[in-house]
């Protein structure tokens, strides 16, 4: 297959998964509705990460730091102050992005293990904040009955089509951004990274400022990720910062394929479909999702993505 | 004056406990570069086969001994069969690691349930003893002479011994070692033992006074990750001194903010980090 129609299969793909998206629903229950809203936002939250492993080579364990902070930001203000979506959004943002600049001025000193640790500890001390600041956050019993998104322009949000559309335009539009992002120059820079720091030194790229710069647009589309979710759920628990979501979002990020956004959006889907599904099925869904870690790190540690790029050199190659 | 003194000790058989904790972590990162998440893990099981065993036999040491074993043989399995297997691969030693810790700690929950158990505490150390004017239990300070014998005796087998030197060597550079006839592969199993001993060692230890419950693996090693953070990666003198620290200032946090205790260990995680990246003690 040539490059050019390659591209145009691709096109194709993406138009019709694009309508597909805008018909489902239409064609799906109400249940399975909410459960693809759910993916769409964990999707997002995947691709967000993506952007530091994937393209940067940055490796986050604690992603869900800035999916909780801004989740907990919107729940309080939209529950306690009343705040409508067009205040509680953007002050759920700048709560990620404040976090990021803090903690990416700590992590940023370090590379490698010490970043993974740094990420790691920073993101559960928030946990055990959230966890322990029970006058605030309920504590280990969250916060419940966050009211959904209120437009303001007489479009009920309590209907599932309604909000199910409100997040397949705020994921559209993440998305868009993100893939524009990685396409641009600052994105190849990032790759550049990724591959080698000290030559992109020597070419005279400020390094940590790049680096800086994409943990804190990663940490805004998590974040983004975290209040769709707080207005999904209408609830908020220290769940949302355990380290146990980090390690989730991890997962997605490498069964899709680091690095292809495309990717993690799809292994975001796959997980949030085989967690739904077993949950049903059995109590110990903690347990087998363990074992898929287990088989992703040892079969599957390039993803679906490496698997098909493997299968499809050896076709070209044989 | 007596609440300082009955507070510092606390913080300090907490510290040791961290100790033990992190010094496994840190050697094993040292050879290995492994980030070993299950270990909180090793600790939780620690403490639970630890219970188990007392119940039983009513003997804290077989306790001791047994849990110890069954953790050590189940890290000797990881480590043979598996981690071996993706070695300098970080981010799938990390998945597998990750899924340990969800495996074990779904399966401790199976097993014991939810609800927090304390082990019991040793005979010999069930009272407390009265040091200069008022009572301190023994077994805290037991805890506190056993952790500086552990680490005089790592100290020893690191600095003293012909495997002491074998490590070091294969922490500075693993591939000379090899080449200069050091079974690497073999320390790389030896070294993983250690570490799941020393936190088995620490969940037993620390069962009659923290208790075994669900989620304390997840809780100890991210104050084992602090410890490591603090002292520096692959040094024994920074989990001996990160884990003190920490521990110290989680007592002292717990009894001043018990709302914001974990703000007292970010406070001088985040002043390390800003001046010492790689941590008091560790090497870039």
């Amino acid at each position: 297959m040539t490059g050019t129609s390659y591209s145009r299969w691709i096109g194709l793909a993406f138009a019709a998964g694009l309508f597909v998206l805008l018909v489902l629903p239409k064609i799906l229950a109400p249940y399975y509705l909410g459960l693809a809203v759910k993916m769409m936002i964990f999707a997002l939250f995947a691709m967000s990460l993506d952007l530091l492993i994937g393209f940067t080579g940055m490796a986050s364990l604690g992603h869900a730091a800035y999916f909780g902070l801004s989740a907990y930001a919107t729940g309080l203000l939209a529950l306690k102050l009343g705040w409508n979506v067009w205040l509680a959004l953007p002050a759920g943002l700048i709560m990620s992005g404040l976090a990021a600049v803090l903690f990416g001025l700590l992590a940023l000193r370090t590379r490698g293990s010490y970043f993974l640790m740094i990420t790691l500890a920073l993101s559960q001390l928030m946990w055990g904040i959230a966890f322990g600041w029970r006058s605030l956050t309920g504590g280990d019993d969250g916060l419940p009955s966050v009211p959904r998104p209120d437009l303001g322009i007489g479009i009920s949000m309590a209907d599932g089509a309604n909000f199910y559309y409100f997040v397949l335009l705020i994921a559209a539009i993440a998305t868009f951004l993100m893939v524009r992002i990685v396409s641009s120059p600052f994105g190849y820079a990032l790759r550049g990274i990724r591959e080698s720091e000290t030559r992109m030194l020597a070419l005279g790229y400020n390094v940590w400022l790049y680096k800086f710069a994409i943990f804190i647009i990663a940490a805004l589309f998590a974040g983004l990720a975290g209040i769709l979710y707080v207005y999904y759920n209408r609830f908020v628990s220290p769940d949302y910062i355990h380290v146990a979501r980090s390690a989730e979002v991890l997962l997605m990020v490498i069964l899709g394929g680091a690095g292809t956004l495309i990717g993690p959006a799809f292994g975001a889907a796959l997980i949030v479909f085989f967690e739904n599904l077993i949950s049903a099925y059995t109590e110990r869904w903690v347990m087998l999702m363990g074992f898929v870690y287990l088989i992703v790190a040892l079969f599957a540690p390039n993803g679906i993505a490496g698997l098909i790029r493997d299968y499809r050199k050896k076709r070209a190659s044989s | 004056m007596n609440f300082w003194v009955l507070q510092t000790l606390n913080g300090i058989s907490f510290g040791m406990l961290l100790f033990l904790l992190a010094s496994g972590l840190s050697l094993i990162y040292g050879l290995m570069k492994i980030l070993n998440l299950a270990h909180g893990s090793f600790y939780l099981l620690g403490g639970y086969a630890g219970l188990v065993v007392v119940q039983k036999t009513g003997s804290f040491l077989l306790a001791v001994a047994a849990a110890t074993f069954a953790i050590v043989l189940i890290g000797v399995l990881m480590e043979r069969f598996l981690l071996r297997r993706l070695h300098l691969q970080e981010m799938p030693q990390t998945l597998l690691t990750f899924g340990f810790l969800f495996i074990f700690s779904d399966l401790a929950m199976l097993i014991w349930g939810s609800n927090p158990e304390t082990v019991p505490k040793p005979e010999m150390f069930s009272q407390s003893i009265e040091i200069a004017g008022f009572f301190y239990p023994s077994y805290r300070l037991f805890i506190i002479g056993f952790g500086l014998a552990v680490a005089l005796v790592l100290w020893w087998i690191q600095d003293g011994t012909r495997v002491g030197a074998m490590i070091r060597a294969g922490v500075d550079n693993e591939e000379i070692a090899r080449a200069l006839g050091i079974n690497v592969s073999l320390l790389f199993t030896l070294v993983f033992a250690l570490g799941a001993f020393l936190a088995a060692l620490g969940g037993v230890m620390g069962g009659p006074i923290m208790g075994v419950y669900p989620g304390a693996d997840f809780e100890v090693l991210l104050l084992g990750f602090v410890v490591v953070i603090i002292g520096g990666l692959g040094s024994l003198k920074g989990a001996l001194i990160g884990g003190l620290i920490v521990g110290l200032l989680d007592n002292f946090g717990k009894v001043f903010f018990p709302e914001f205790a974990l703000f007292t260990i970010f406070a001088p995680m985040a002043l390390i980090l800003a001046v010492r990246p790689t941590g008091l003690f560790g090497r870039e």
